[in-house]
Order: C-alpha cells, then sequence, then structure tokens
C-alpha cells in the first residue's frame, strides 16, 4: 500500500512560524522535559517530581493527570505526549504493587523514543526540608560526578547522559562568576546505589583571585537504585549524537599565536617571473632606431604572407 | 630588608586566616558544560557512616577543582557583571531532532541553476500609461487595478461572438493557479520521494476508454475508506496497471470454495458456458459484408483483369512488418490541471 504522507501548510503567518519552530534546527534550544504520573503516584514521588519540576524551570511542563499508561510495555502515548508538548525529554512517576516509587526518565529523538532508564527512589527530603536560599530560576548548575561505577556499566553510563541532558539547561558560550552558585552532585556507589545531592555554593574570601567554596545543602536528596533499562541500537544513537557541519569548527592553516599571545600569519608567495621584471630603464639598454625599423619590418611581411595565404585559400 | 620581611609576614598572616583554595587530586573537568568527573575510589567507611557529610566534602572538593580552572579563564565586564567565556564543551549529547537537511531543489531552481539563470529583482510598483498611476505588480489593490484596466475586452477576430471573454479570462486565470499548485504539489512529492500516479488525467473529451477507466479507478479508490462503499456499474471492471498507486484497486484471486457444492456449481457453471459457446452473428455487419463482396464481384466483372494488377501491386507496397501506428497519436494532450490537482488533493491530504 503506497503511505499517504500528509503535506502540512500553514494557513496564517503565525502559524506558519510555529511549524518553522518544529522543524530540526542546526542550534537546538535547551531540551524541555515533562513531568507526568503513571496509573498511581505516591505521596513520595509527588514531592520528587515537584522539586525536579522547580530545578529545571522554565523549560519544563508538569501534567498533574494520572495516565494509564506503563512505558516499558508501549512507549507510544509518551511519545504522542513528548511531540505534542514539543519536550525531548520525559520524567514519569508511578507507583504500583509490584514496583513501588518508580520513576523513568528517558528521552526522545526526532519524537520517538531513544532511551530510558527506571528507577526505584528509595528515600527523598525534599527542598522544602531543608532551610536555606533557594537558588534563582533558570541558574546553570555545576555538575559533579563522583565514583568509579559511573563508567563502568552500560546502563549507569547512559543514566549519567541522562542526568546531564535533564540538569544542564543548555550549552552557554559564557558565564556571570557570580551567578555559578548551584552544584548538583551524582554519586554511584559500589552497592549500586545512586546518591543526588543539590548545594548552594557559597563563596568565601581566600586571600586569592579564586574564592574558597563553601558549599550548604539545598535539596532535594534523593537515594536511588536501579530497575528496569531501555537503551538504544549503537547505530541510532550515533546517528542521535551526529553533529551538524555547520557547528564543526574548521582549522585555519598557516595561523599560530605564540606564547605572548601575537598572532602570526604564513603568506604563500608565488614563484616569482625574474625574467619579465621590469627593471631600471636605462638609455644604454634602449633600441637603436635602426632596430626599431627592422623589426617592424619582419612584422609587416609576417602580416602580409597571412593574409595571401587566406586569399589563396578563399580562391582555391 | 626589614621591609619586605614584614610584609611577607603580614602576607603569610593574612592568608593563615582563610581556607586554602587548594585541591591535590585528579579528576576530569569539562569546563565548557560545568562539568566534573571524579573517577577515584569512594571511601567506603565514610559513605557508611555518616554519608551525607561525606558526599558534602567530597562535592566540595570537585567543585573548588573545577572553579579554579573556571577562574583561569578570560574574563570580560559587561554592564557591571563579570563574564567569563567558557570553551566548547567535549561531552556530547544527543540531539532532540536529526540534523537539518538543506531543501532539494524545486524542478524550475535545478533547470535555473543550469542554465544559469539569476532572479531579477522587480520593483513592485510600475507606472501604467492607460491608468495615469502607480500599480502594484502583486498584492492589495492588484486585483483591483486590473478590474478596472479590463472593463472592457476585445473578441478576438476568429472566436465566437456569443462567448464571454470575461468568463474565459477567469477560467484561464483558475487554470493557471491550479498549475501552479500542481507544480508545488509535485515538487514536494519529488522532495519527500512520494510515489505519484504515472498518467495524469486527460481532458475527458478526448480520452481513450483505458485512460477513462484508469481515472475512474483512481478516483474510486480515493475516498477515506479507500473506495469501500463505492457502488459498481455492472460490467464495470477494474483498470489493469494501477494497483500501485491506488491502495482501493487491488486484482486479488478469489480464493477456492470451501463446501463441495459450491465448488460443483462453479464448475458446471464454467462447463455451461464453454459447451454453449456459439459463434456470436451480427446480422447488420453481416449484412453489410456481404453486400460488399457482391458489389466488389461486380466491379470486378465490368473492369476485367486490370484491378487484379492493381490489387497486387498496392498489396507489394504496404508490405507486411510495418510497425502499427498507435491511435490518436496526433491527438492534442489537453490537460486540465484543475481535475488533475482533485487527484493529488485525494493523494496528498
Amino acid at each position: 500500500m503506497v503511505v499517504i504522507q500528509r503535506v502540512v501548510k500553514a494557513t496564517t503567518r503565525k502559524g506558519k512560524k510555529v511549524l518553522i519552530k518544529k522543524e530540526p534546527q542546526v542550534n537546538e534550544g535547551p531540551k524541555r522535559a515533562l513531568f507526568l504520573q503513571g496509573r498511581r503516584s505516591s505521596d513520595k514521588l509527588r514531592r520528587l517530581t515537584k522539586d525536579l519540576f522547580d530545578i529545571k524551570k522554565p523549560d519544563a511542563q508538569l501534567l498533574n493527570k494520572k495516565n494509564d499508561i506503563t512505558v516499558f510495555e508501549d512507549a507510544t502515548p509518551v511519545e504522542r505526549f513528548c511531540r505534542k508538548f514539543e519536550t525531548p525529554l520525559f520524567v514519569m512517576s508511578s507507583h504500583s504493587k509490584k514496583r513501588p516509587d518508580n520513576l523513568v526518565i528517558g528521552r526522545m529523538y526526532n519524537y520517538s523514543l531513544l532511551d530510558m532508564i527506571e528507577l526505584h527512589v528509595e528515600n527523598i527530603e525534599c527542598m522544602r526540608e531543608f532551610a536555606c536560599q533557594k537558588i534563582v530560576l533558570g541558574t546553570k548548575p555545576s555538575l559533579v560526578f563522583n565514583g568509579p561505577t559511573w563508567e563502568e556499566t552500560e546502563e549507569l553510563k547512559h543514566l549519567k547522559s541522562l542526568f546531564i541532558d535533564i540538569f544542564h539547561r543548555e550549552e552557554v558560550e559564557s558565564v556571570r562568576l557570580q551567578g555559578l552558585e548551584h552544584t548538583i552532585s551524582f554519586t554511584a556507589t559500589p552497592e549500586g546505589k545512586i546518591l543526588i545531592r543539590s548545594f548552594n555554593v557559597l563563596m568565601k574570601k581566600s586571600g586569592t583571585r579564586v574564592p574558597r567554596l563553601e558549599l550548604e545543602e539545598m535539596g532535594p536528596r534523593i537515594d536511588l537504585t536501579l530497575r528496569r533499562s531501555k537503551l538504544p541500537s549503537e547505530d541510532l544513537m550515533k546517528e542521535a549524537l551526529r553533529k551538524p557541519k555547520e557547528l564543526k569548527v574548521t582549522k585555519k592553516k598557516n595561523i599560530s599565536v605564540d606564547g605572548l599571545g601575537t598572532t602570526h600569519g604564513r603568506i604563500h608567495v608565488g614563484k616569482q617571473e625574474i625574467q619579465k621584471i621590469q627593471t631600471r630603464k636605462m638609455k644604454g639598454l634602449k633600441k637603436t632606431p635602426e632596430e626599431i625599423k627592422m623589426k617592424r619590418a619582419a612584422k609587416r611581411s609576417a602580416d602580409n604572407n597571412n593574409v595571401n595565404k587566406i586569399k589563396k585559400q578563399k580562391l582555391g | 630588608m626589614d621591609v619586605v620581611k614584614d610584609v611577607l609576614e603580614k602576607s603569610a598572616k593574612e592568608a593563615d586566616k582563610y581556607k586554602s583554595v587548594e585541591v591535590n587530586k585528579l579528576i576530569d573537568i569539562d569546563v565548557g558544560a560545568l562539568l566534573a568527573i571524579d573517577s577515584n575510589p569512594l571511601d567506603s567507611k565514610a559513605l557508611r557512616s555518616s554519608p551525607n557529610d561525606y558526599l558534602l566534602k567530597l562535592t566540595r572538593d570537585n567543585v573548588q577543582l573545577m572553579y579554579n580552572q573556571i577562574w583561569e579563564l578570560p574574563t570580560e565586564r559587561i554592564e557591571e557583571a563579570i563574564v567569563v567565556k567558557l570553551p566548547k564543551p567535549k561531552y556530547s549529547l544527543p540531539r532532540a531532532k536529526p540534523v537539518p537537511k538543506p531543501r532539494s531543489l524545486t524542478k524550475w531552481e535545478q533547470f535555473a541553476k543550469a542554465k544559469g539563470i539569476v532572479k531579477k529583482k522587480r520593483t513592485k510598483l510600475t507606472w501604467d500609461d492607460q491608468l495615469k498611476k502607480w500599480i502594484p505588480l502583486y498584492g492589495f489593490k492588484r486585483a483591483a487595478a486590473q478590474k478596472e484596466k479590463d472593463w472592457v475586452l476585445e473578441v478576438p477576430q476568429n472566436a465566437n461572438p456569443m462567448e464571454d471573454q470575461f468568463a474565459k479570462k477567469v477560467e484561464a486565470k483558475s487554470e493557471r493557479v491550479a498549475k501552479n499548485e500542481l507544480q508545488r504539489l509535485h515538487n514536494i512529492a519529488k522532495a519527500k520521494h512520494v510515489k505519484i500516479p504515472r498518467f495524469g488525467l486527460t481532458n475527458p473529451d478526448v480520452s481513450s476508454a483505458k485512460e477513462l477507466q484508469a481515472a475512474v479507478t483512481v478516483a474510486k479508490s480515493s475516498t477515506a475508506s479507500l473506495g469501500k462503499f463505492q457502488e459498481k456499474l455492472p460490467k464495470e471492471k477494474e483498470a489493469r496497471g494501477v494497483g500501485a498507486i491506488t491502495p482501493g484497486a487491488t486484482r486479488k484471486r478469489k480464493l477456492p470454495p470451501v463446501s463441495g457444492s459450491d465448488e460443483k456449481t462453479q464448475n458446471l457453471n464454467i462447463v455451461e458456458t464453454v459447451l454453449n459457446k456459439r459463434p456470436k452473428i451480427d446480422m447488420e455487419k453481416a449484412v453489410a459484408r456481404h453486400m460488399n463482396d457482391e458489389q466488389l464481384q461486380r466491379s470486378e466483372e465490368k473492369k476485367g483483369e486490370r484491378p487484379k494488377r492493381l490489387r497486387k501491386s498496392h498489396g507489394s507496397s504496404t508490405g507486411g512488418g510495418g510497425r502499427k501506428k498507435p491511435k490518436n497519436s496526433n491527438r492534442p494532450r489537453k490537460v486540465l490541471y484543475s481535475l488533475e490537482l482533485r487527484v493529488y488533493f485525494y493523494l496528498f491530504i
């Protein structure tokens, strides 16, 4: 059967803008995250979702209603939600007898599931329980991963990538030094636990240019363990990790910078034709009138010969 | 020398007052992504006894290491805020959507590129001598100006005087619009590698029966339910060779009947049709042929042997193996774009 593809044509100018915005871009902005619930939710999960949503705001969408979704059986409903809200990331919480306090975090590539990992929320202390100043909305946190186990299994590697994707917010070219006030640490213990801690960074005097840092726990304090996971195939991951040509930096040749910061350029000059160079004109090298005359005569005779030849050809 | 000593002592004292920023550890730091990866083994004893204090200390050291590197980067002052320029992040994350592909050229753009045709810029307003005012090339007030200009239309010399020239002009315009839209859809189909019908719907006045049948089959299957509820005319057959483009039209063989009695009746029917086959006689045709034969005979008798020779020469001149000339080959292929467009819409939307 022929696959019928729809051609969506915008009818208004604004609609056209929306469609263009949804098209693939070279520079993608911050990845938005969708927070949703499964069939049932627990108090623990609700508090956790609220806190994660607060950290991820304003690039987040929170859905309050319960959904009859089991992502590991069928991911299409979540894919549909993610398409609707334009959110490549999702965090789904569900609570059941078999899997209590379940948290699934995953991401989409081109509106279809790339990878997702299921976690058990063992313990949570939410932000409200810590008496300290909260960070400003939209602050870019610095992320710290502790422990050698992060690189050991494929699941933990992907979980690390997922955590960075959710919390790093956006690629930036520059940051305000005073704005570096939030840090999140992820620790993978040898027992298989994942401990997430979030801190306020306080900058103190140190007698040098670099400030002495002190941390103050801001919450949430989350302890997780791994459950099921769905990892992408190698090809799909490779495809998703492709960088656009425009963003690749091409090395400029023949330009170097020395230790003092001076730029040096090397210029290639073509071979010089010394034989044809016009040097200083001298009277002694000038042609005599006789020489000029002879040259002209030779040229004239050559021209005449040519004309005769052409005439002959025409007649013959 | 006392002064120098004093100053050094003073600075040492001041440094003692504050805690140090130095941390002796080796960790991976991706400054561009504000990411620190500490893969040193954890202190399991401390982790078990007081996990939160241990994690705070561990994280502080790692963050201090990262910030030490950040503070080394070149700074800039933007509106009373000190801003540091970060390098490109090393850690790569998957994209949300695929890398954008360059838009494929339309057929015209391709042609123009090959021929080196460059689009000329035209001014939007042009002076109209007839109306004595500036007329826009397109858009607002263009149609009004055109209407004002065409208040009367000349009837061409050999045209039907009763023909409505205004209606003709409107139709020609709508045809042009339809053609443009059709070409736009063609270009989209080409860019997306969509299969499209191989034939256009030609003018029903000059189409062959085969073409019309194909068109009917395609049009019938162009409903939302793929022509499932379209009624059939008596003796109607589906066109051949359109299965690929009409999802509803499938000339599938039916399965043989399950029950024995059904099979028996089916086979008996076939036998009956074969046995009862008689040459059909078209009386009119037979009479005409008979009359023609008689006439020929009579004329031959009159003329003697001459016609025979003529016939021979005629036969040799035509020969046997010439290619058959296709029917209606010089028929003008007038295409109704608006009709064709309607079929296209079924395919696309």
